[in-house]
């Protein structure tokens, strides 16, 4: 009985700190933006309830329309591009580590080391790497004689949002790579050996047997490329400022949030009802196609 | 043994709080007692120094008052001051914006009217003025601190290099971005990734096209709109200044085109007269002067827009009123002006003002015709504003992604959605 009870007291000292952090930070927020989105708001006063009026606005109202629908358009092109270039870069990457090629122990190191830089120290170097006149990059393709395709690749509105989606390729390729190599690490040698014993090729080996095995890595990495993409914010900010620009063609979700709630730097006010309308947007759309893809991919994951 | 160790801890931790607090307490109360401590917030983190050069000057003259002055970085600033005045923690004295942005905090009566309480702000000029007063009730809720014009910087020593005279008009001005080009200079320093920098140009060029105050009174009051020719017009005329701009120009920022005029690498930077003291500090050797926008045919009267640039105002709920007007009436004096003047090369509005930079002169001649920052003054009280449309809509006219025509009846509609004199 008294073991219970010390065992009890245990758990709340280690859980209670944590929880009280995540209720402060995340859950209490999370409950204001709600509160907030359903009030009209005189600058940074709450003003009348509205109830839904401000989502209306965020889905029929120019300009909020025409802003949201190029935002969520642009998160969009951030998820498949990274799910399909990112992690398919990773899954390579994570097979040839397992299949031990020459140099993988240093390798290994080296995919990894850009995930641990700060984001926006990543995206204000890569910033000036870009640079069209005096970045390393353009200099790069002019020495190499390659000068028609040295471009202004933050400046131009169909170029942008790539770039910026493949220096975060960049910095983050590592994390994919490592969950795959685990997950290759975790499949049974017997299960490989067998395989080979009966004759089965490379590709097939691949495909039928490691692929499926690992399906619980593809689950967790395509859920968090979900997650990563709607939450866009601080490679934007970094790397083109919070305008979205040029021309909005990098805007995202997170900017186009953050611009709406807090205002432009020296164009915009506050908009704080229609702001945390977006924020629940958000949420909304975060939570629900993780849930359902989680459901979805679990469906695809076998035992042995 | 291992409870023990853990009960120690957790002693030693809750105990060493309970002291920190304690001490940090008691060291407040002993200041307060003798000092009344004003808290003054600003953006200029650039200027720490200077500010606290004019503390000093202000706290010899009246013991008994200290001014703690914090600046935050310049993009978190309206963030940092919201948040801290909405939870009751604002500081004393706020460095304001002004215009639109100054009715964040005018509107829901975070700021206390100053008319009754610093005499000095009759010396002020009314259009000075105008950026301190609240559209919504009419109080003057700010000391007017500089104002700002848009102009043409030019490098002097490349135009006598190639004997170049300052242009009057749009035809001239564009033979010498001619001649700077041939000579294997960048014509034009500005390019187009921040925004804000392409309405600064259309602040410069566009009223000597669109007429000016003429077109700033009709639109404001409502007799015209933004889908007028006369200003569609303008527009199309910051197109035929592409050819002069830096390769790539859609990804040359503020600080690119900073860095090509800084290092004469371009002849000319079309931007707002703030940026002289900068140019000035970071190539000693570098020779410049500005000219207005230039206009259409030879003797127009030549326009150049301008605006106040921010004003320094009283929290309503601060507990001492009477310091924090006291400083208020330092800060609109001539000795405050004059020192700001002097150090950061701006244009205070405090009157008995003298300029003996020449620049400064130079810029106050300039503004013996001015007309007001379209924009700013008139169209940026409510959202949209018209500063953020036409910011990006200008990103896409001269990337070619929409036309004048486009950019016109966008930032229209956006702005109509709010503003009553379009509605009727």
């Amino acid at each position: 009985m008294k073991n219970q009870v010390n065992k009890t007291f245990w758990i709340l000292f280690f859980i209670l700190p944590g929880l009280l952090i995540v209720t402060i930070f995340i859950i209490a927020p999370l409950f204001m933006s709600m509160f907030n989105s359903m009030y009209s708001w005189v600058s940074i006063d709450r003003d009348r309830w509205v109830g839904f009026e401000n989502f209306v606005k965020i889905f029929t109202k120019y300009p909020y329309q025409d802003r949201f629908f190029n935002a969520i358009g642009n998160n969009v092109q951030w998820f498949m591009t990274t799910m399909f270039v990112q992690n398919t870069i990773g899954l390579l990457f994570g097979y040839l580590l397992f299949k031990r090629i020459y140099g993988s122990e240093i390798f290994q190191r080296v995919f990894f080391i850009p995930v641990l830089f700060s984001v926006v120290a990543v995206g204000f170097l890569w910033g000036l790497y870009l640079n069209p006149n005096m970045g390393v990059v353009n200099r790069l393709l002019n020495d190499m004689g390659l000068g028609q395709w040295a471009m202004a690749w933050l400046g131009d509105e169909k170029l942008a949002t790539p770039s910026i989606i493949a220096v975060n390729i960049w910095r983050w390729v590592g994390f994919p790579t490592l969950v795959f190599y685990a997950g290759f690490n975790s499949v049974p040698m017997e299960t490989v050996e067998a395989a080979y014993i009966d004759g089965v090729g490379e590709w097939r080996l691949f495909w039928k047997i490691m692929f499926p095995l690992i399906m619980p890595a593809v689950t967790i990495i395509t859920v968090l490329t979900l997650i990563g993409s709607l939450n866009v914010f601080e490679q934007v900010y970094t790397m083109a400022g919070l305008d979205g620009g040029p021309f909005y063609s990098t805007d995202t979700l997170g900017t186009l949030f953050y611009r709406t709630a807090f205002g432009g730097i020296d164009t915009g006010l506050p908009e704080i009802g229609i702001g945390s309308a977006i924020g629940v947007v958000i949420y909304v759309l975060t939570f629900g196609i993780s849930a359902f893809s989680i459901v979805a991919l679990r469906k695809r994951e076998v035992e042995l | 043994m291992k409870k023990n160790l853990v009960i120690c801890l957790l002693v030693l931790m809750a105990g060493s709080m309970v002291f920190a607090g304690g001490s940090s307490e008691s060291d407040a109360k002993e200041e307060s007692s003798s000092k009344v401590e004003l808290n003054f917030w600003s953006w200029r983190t650039e200027d720490v120094d200077i500010y606290n050069e004019l503390i000093d000057i202000f706290e010899a003259k009246n013991p008994g008052i200290e001014v703690n002055f914090t600046a935050y970085k310049n993009t978190e600033y309206n963030t940092i001051l919201s948040a801290a005045i909405k939870g009751g923690s604002g500081p004393d004295i706020i460095h304001l914006r002004t215009y639109g942005s100054l009715e964040t905090l005018a509107k829901p009566g975070y700021l206390m009217p100053l008319e009754d309480k610093v005499p000095e702000l009759s010396g002020f000029g009314e259009t000075v003025l105008l950026g301190a007063t609240s559209a919504s009730d009419g109080e003057i809720y700010g000391v007017p601190f500089a104002s700002q014009t848009l102009v043409i910087y030019y490098n002097k020593a490349i135009y006598a290099e190639l004997g170049l005279e300052i242009p009057e008009t749009w035809d001239e001005f564009l033979a010498n971005l001619d001649a700077v080009k041939a000579a294997g200079y960048t014509g034009l320093a500005n390019g187009g990734k921040d925004g804000w920098t392409l309405e600064i140009l259309q602040g410069v060029i566009c009223p000597n096209f669109y007429g000016a105050n003429d077109f700033f009174n009709e639109v404001v009051a409502g007799d015209t709109d933004f889908t007028d020719d006369r200003y569609r017009g303008s527009l199309e005329k910051l197109l035929e200044l592409r050819p002069y701009m830096p390769d790539n120009f859609m990804g040359i920022a503020y600080t690119d085109m900073q860095m090509l005029f800084i290092n004469e690498m371009a002849a000319h930077f079309i931007g707002g007269s703030w940026e002289a003291g900068y140019f000035g500090k970071e190539n000693t050797a570098l020779d410049f002067d500005v000219f207005a926008g230039p206009v259409a045919k030879k003797g127009d009267t030549r326009y150049v827009s301008s605006f106040a640039d921010s004003s320094f105002g009283m929290s309503a709920d601060t507990q001492n009123s009477k310091e924090a007007t006291a400083f208020l009436r330092f800060m609109a004096s001539t000795e405050a002006g004059q020192f700001l003047t002097d150090k950061l090369t701006m244009k205070s509005d405090a009157p008995g003002v003298v300029f003996s930079d020449p620049f400064l002169g130079r810029v106050g001649d300039l503004n013996e015709n001015n007309t007001p920052y379209i924009m700013l003054v008139g169209f940026r009280y409510d959202k949209p504003t018209g500063s953020e449309l036409l910011q990006s809509l200008l990103q896409g006219m001269m990337a070619d992604s929409i036309n004048s025509t486009e950019v016109v009846s966008q930032v229209q509609e956006g702005v109509s959605s709010w503003y009553k004199p379009f509605q009727d």
